[in-house]
């Protein structure tokens, strides 16, 4: 799968690095600022 | 000697065909998501560690400015005493001297998820700060700053301090209890005797025992001792 998707993004390696980087990076602080502040209310501890 | 290829694989029981290798595709891509599926809840528990503190920090900063304005304010705006607050709007402020003179937050009017995130809640509907009956609050224990986190350090005689723009209300820690949740007539005017019409003003705060459950809740009771006007 990850071969898969590394062989799907475009350019060299380097290009290819920073891109993995972004959209990590995008994808964990959509986690951060919009699922999990509407989540943590809902999981039901102290 | 080396078996032929297809002899090993007889031998092994498991020649590969199409549906195998299916198998392990699929077997593969799920072993692969684990990955980022734990490390996803790896970040979310982050975030409740940290996370939701900062989230409540900011809230409290905006409801203690506001408090701090409503005290300022010369108090002739036709209402008498603390009236009726929106959901979510800040209605005192609470300190507990035995948490150290830093600890302050902002009590909230509601009790729903969206208000304890800002911090402490204030039941809707029971009595409020220095009138009689039961002023109750609850707070979360653990995540959201966890206001109420050192509840159980509480002993019989600690002071509870509750501003309000007109007056400062001292309630003394009367004694503590660990209920199931189901258990709501502590938050009764007159705590455990539902139906009975309350006499005196005392305060209830609850909270989630133990730390990181919800399974019980645990509760301190306290009564109005001290009714200062606020001259500042």
């Amino acid at each position: 799968m990850y071969r898969f998707l590394w062989r799907r993004l475009p350019g060299g390696t380097a290009l290819r690095v920073a891109l993995v980087l972004l959209l990590t990076g995008a994808v964990a602080a959509a986690l951060w600022y919009v699922v999990f502040p509407w989540l943590a209310p809902r999981v039901p501890i102290g | 000697m080396a078996l032929p290829v297809s002899c090993r694989e007889a031998i092994l029981g498991c020649v590969p065909g199409e549906n195998d290798r299916a198998v392990t595709t699929i077997t593969r891509v799920i072993g692969e998501l684990c990955l980022p599926v734990g490390l996803v809840l790896l970040l979310f528990y982050a975030y409740l560690l940290w996370g939701t503190d900062a989230e409540t920090e900011q809230e409290q900063r905006v409801l203690q400015r506001r408090l701090g304005e409503v005290f300022r304010s010369d108090g002739h705006d036709g209402r008498d005493g603390p009236g009726p607050v929106k959901l979510g709007d800040a209605l005192a402020l609470l300190r507990i001297p035995r948490f150290g003179a830093g600890y302050r937050f902002a009590v909230v009017e509601g009790v729903g998820p969206e208000e304890l995130r800002k911090g402490p809640g204030h039941y809707p509907g029971t009595a409020l700060p220095g009138q009689v009956g039961n002023f109750v609050l609850s707070g979360h224990r653990t995540t959201y700053a966890a206001p109420f986190n050192r509840l159980d350090e509480l002993r019989r005689g600690d002071d509870i301090v509750v501003d309000t723009r007109d007056a400062r209300y001292t309630y003394r820690v009367t004694g503590k209890e660990v209920v199931d949740p189901g258990d709501v007539d502590v938050v009764d005017p007159v705590p455990g005797h539902p139906g009975r019409r309350p006499t005196t003003a005392v305060m209830t705060m609850t909270t989630c025992h133990p730390e990181f459950s919800a399974a019980q809740r645990l509760v301190v009771h306290g009564v109005l001792v001290r009714r200062e006007e606020r001259r500042d």
